[in-house]
């Protein structure tokens, strides 16, 4: 189930086709006072697996969240596939997007968390059959037997009948990360997905991940402090700091010779 | 003073025993009821709509907020006045029911409070509907933390059911002051009154505590 980390770089992504995904416009997020996103601007073209990196704070996890609507943006746009997310437009004006037209532009886009967020009353296989049977309307068979695959893929066949907490952390990651995945998104969301493990379960999840990122098509925005992971999958690197990106490149240009201070800085506290 | 005599006991028991059946009915009917209606007040508290949540507040917090008899009087003696006739034993289901709600409305605030964040956010996060998230997910988690708390408003409704004899409903109590209204010896009826409670009560009690260590864990 492991990806071979031999892979060379050219077949890496294979169905790159580089359009625009995600696009932030004057994103500006604060919590009271605190501004944490400052009138941010970036782009993700379709397929591309991006890591934010950057100090505590800095906004990265903010934007993983405005991205699944678990937050509204206090100010700008965001638009992903080409609709706005929480904005829709109405007489050629934009107005705040209604919960119907959020949910047909959120399902594009799936979500791993830190702490899993399994649901614990429901069994493994339920676990991932939920949304595709209830929010895409597949039959029951269909859908445990794409959760099956998706077991398959993430190592936990044998576990299908157990419920979350029978399960050690990494294992429940691995689980959630087949749950986002079996509702076929466009967009996989990773916040800090290996920060709440043990050491020794780390690089389990990572496998999953790296093999799902060399495997597929599917665009990739990571918020980690596992900069070795970061610099295997990602296309590009955005350096955050106080709500700004202040720096982005490849991997290679980002992790090496980085330009900004602010980066070195950090950078030279993480590795 | 009167000695006790295991005779009178024998001879009133089969009262009693119907008047204690009638109490098991009104607390089984009156928990569901309060369960039910509880679990209305709790959800039409969360609603963003003012215009449900102020109304529905108002009137939970009178009824949780006046004394039970006071209200079995008003829907016993005063609703008749208006055309709403029930049965005594429907009346006190009622009554109880209604005055328990609104306890258990506050249980079930509590339990729903008590789901991470995080259940909400994977619900999200997945699209799940409004409805499929409440039935599938938030009620299930609730439902465990509450079960154990419910039964003790159970318990505390069994208690409190001898006020229904005040509304003419033949329970333990209304049985015991019958008999005893006849035979002028009191001591007898009511003291197995209050053993046929702790009879129930205790083992009841013993049962929800082995209930909530098998539930929250």
């Amino acid at each position: 189930m492991s990806a071979d980390p031999n892979l060379p770089e050219e077949t890496a992504n294979p169905a790159v086709d580089g359009t625009e995904l995600i696009r932030f416009d004057h994103v500006t997020k604060r919590f009271g006072a605190h501004t944490v996103l400052d009138s941010l601007d970036f782009t993700v073209s379709s397929g591309k697996h991006v890591t934010l990196i950057g100090p505590s704070g800095s906004g990265k996890t903010t934007i993983l969240r405005l991205l699944m609507t678990l937050l509204t943006p206090d100010e700008g746009t965001i638009k992903v596939g080409g609709d706005y997310l929480t904005h829709e437009e109405k007489g050629g004006r934009l107005v705040p997007a209604g919960e119907k037209h959020t949910r047909e532009v959120r399902k594009n886009i799936g979500m791993v968390f830190q702490q899993f967020n399994l649901f614990p009353n429901m069994k493994v296989l339920r676990n991932i059959t939920e949304a595709p049977v209830h929010v895409l309307g597949l039959g029951k068979e269909a859908a445990e037997e794409r959760a099956r695959g998706l077991l398959d893929l993430v190592g936990l066949t044998d576990h299908v009948d157990k419920y979350p907490t029978q399960l050690s952390g990494g294992q429940q990651q691995r689980v959630a990360i087949a749950r986002a995945l079996a509702m076929r998104p466009q967009v996989l969301l990773l916040d800090e997905v290996t920060s709440a493990l043990d050491p020794e379960l780390v690089a389990g999840v990572l496998d999953v991940l790296r093999d799902i990122a060399h495997t597929t098509d599917i665009t990739m925005l990571c918020v980690t402090h596992e900069m070795n992971f970061a610099r295997d999958i990602s296309d590009d690197v955005l350096m955050f700091d106080a709500g700004r990106v202040i720096e982005s490149g490849t991997p290679e240009k980002i992790f090496t010779e980085p330009e900004h201070e602010r980066t070195r800085e950090f950078l030279s506290a993480v590795l | 003073m009167n000695t006790w005599s295991w005779g009178y006991v024998g001879d009133i028991l089969p009262d009693l025993l119907k008047g204690l059946w009638i109490t098991v009915q009104a607390t089984l009917y009156g928990s569901l009821v309060s369960f039910a209606l509880g679990l209305v007040w709790a959800l039409a508290l969360r609603s963003p709509s003012r215009r449900l949540t102020w109304p529905v507040s108002i009137v939970v917090e009178f009824i949780r907020n006046t004394p039970l008899l006071v209200q079995l009087f008003f829907l016993f003696f005063v609703l008749p006045g208006w055309g709403l006739t029930f049965p005594p034993l429907a009346t006190g289901v009622i009554g109880l029911g209604l005055h328990y709600s609104t306890f258990t409305a506050e249980v079930y605030r509590a339990g729903i409070d008590g789901v991470p964040a995080g259940q909400w956010e994977a619900a999200t996060a997945l699209s799940l509907p409004r409805r499929r998230t409440w039935s599938a997910v938030i009620l299930p988690q609730a439902f465990r933390r509450v079960v154990p708390v419910l039964g003790n408003y159970v318990i505390a409704m069994f208690k409190d059911t001898p006020m229904l004899a005040a509304i003419t409903v033949g329970d333990m109590l209304f049985q015991a002051n019958s008999i005893s209204a006849a035979t002028f010896d009191y001591m007898e009826p009511i003291t197995v009154v209050g053993v046929l409670f702790i009879v129930i009560s205790y083992p009841t009690s013993l049962l929800l505590r082995a209930l909530e260590r098998r539930l929250v864990r």
